[in-house]
């Protein structure tokens, strides 16, 4: 995704990256990035708060206009829940990311996308 | 030791999946340099301006038979005038033990891209949006999927563009 948004901004697409990995987003890198503290899931703000939803877009949209110099996060002023301990649990043993059958399932496409590059027929 | 910041996923995702035996950990991409297209080369206020929207989110229609698994995992898009309601994500990769994926605008916000062109914030939406699988190979992602999506929006004649990562 964020190298997509590069992209796009190399050729001559101003973008706006919403998402809740900071890190990740900024490690690559993108021209400007909403950051939301929130569970992988919901960057443009939790389920059902239209409200909330509303102002995360329009962050978005006063930063594409606005930010002047590339790498430019805004940090969106809502939190998930006064308990930060969900980020604590991210990617434990005690709960996986993906479940059972969407592990499977991620190998098997592994699987498959390198047969297909194997051949040659991607 | 509670987490006070944002959660670090590189260095959590690496610990992780090394002590579920895989091997090299996987490496993020990075640039030193970003590039950057100041909005006011665009030429016109947002107010007038085209917006297109592609997300990680794997979206389809409720509607619909599911379409047949794509192995090549190319960027494929939905028109953005479906409610909400009729759609929904097959992306199994989101925090499923804190949150859901149930309300399409808490991650595809185009209710309310809606609602501000009715504002008169910005011009318009594209009539389609995209969606662009989370690849291991950064490789596709530029030489693949970038381009898909920018032409895509060139027909369009999209003017800037929303990303959302789930």
């Amino acid at each position: 995704m964020s190298l997509a948004a590069r992209y796009l901004e190399e050729h001559a697409i101003p973008t706006v990256v919403f998402g809740c990995a900071r890190d990740i987003v900024e490690h690559c890198g993108v021209p400007r990035f909403v950051f939301s503290d929130f569970p992988l899931g919901n960057p443009t703000g939790k389920p059902y708060d239209l409200d909330m939803q509303r102002r995360v877009l329009s962050l978005g949209l006063d930063l594409l206009v606005e930010a002047t110099v590339p790498a430019t996060t805004v940090v969106s002023p809502y939190e998930w829940s006064a308990d930060h301990s969900w980020k604590d649990r991210i990617f434990s043993k005690e709960q996986p990311f993906l479940d059972p059958d969407a592990t499977r399932k991620w190998l098997e496409d592994k699987e498959r996308y390198r047969a297909l590059k194997a051949t040659g027929k991607i | 030791m509670p987490e006070t910041s944002h959660v670090r996923y590189i260095d959590k995702t690496r610990t992780y999946y090394q002590a579920e035996g895989y091997g090299t950990p996987y490496e993020w991409a990075h640039f030193d340099h970003t590039p950057f297209t100041p909005f006011a080369s665009v030429g016109k206020p947002l107010s007038r301006c085209r917006v297109g929207v592609v997300t990680t989110a794997e979206m389809a229609r409720r509607d619909a038979e599911p379409d047949p698994e794509d192995p090549r995992r190319l960027v494929y898009s939905l028109p953005t005038d479906v409610p909400v309601e009729e759609l929904h994500s097959r992306k199994a990769g989101y925090d499923r033990h804190a949150t859901t994926l149930d309300d399409v605008d808490s991650y595809l916000p185009l209710t309310h891209l809606r609602r501000v062109v009715a504002e008169g914030r910005i011009g318009g939406v594209a009539p389609r949006f995209q969606t662009i699988h989370f690849e291991y190979s950064q490789r596709k992602t530029l030489a693949v999927d970038a381009p898909e999506i920018l032409k895509q929006m060139r027909g369009d004649r999209v003017d800037v563009a929303v990303l959302t990562a789930i």
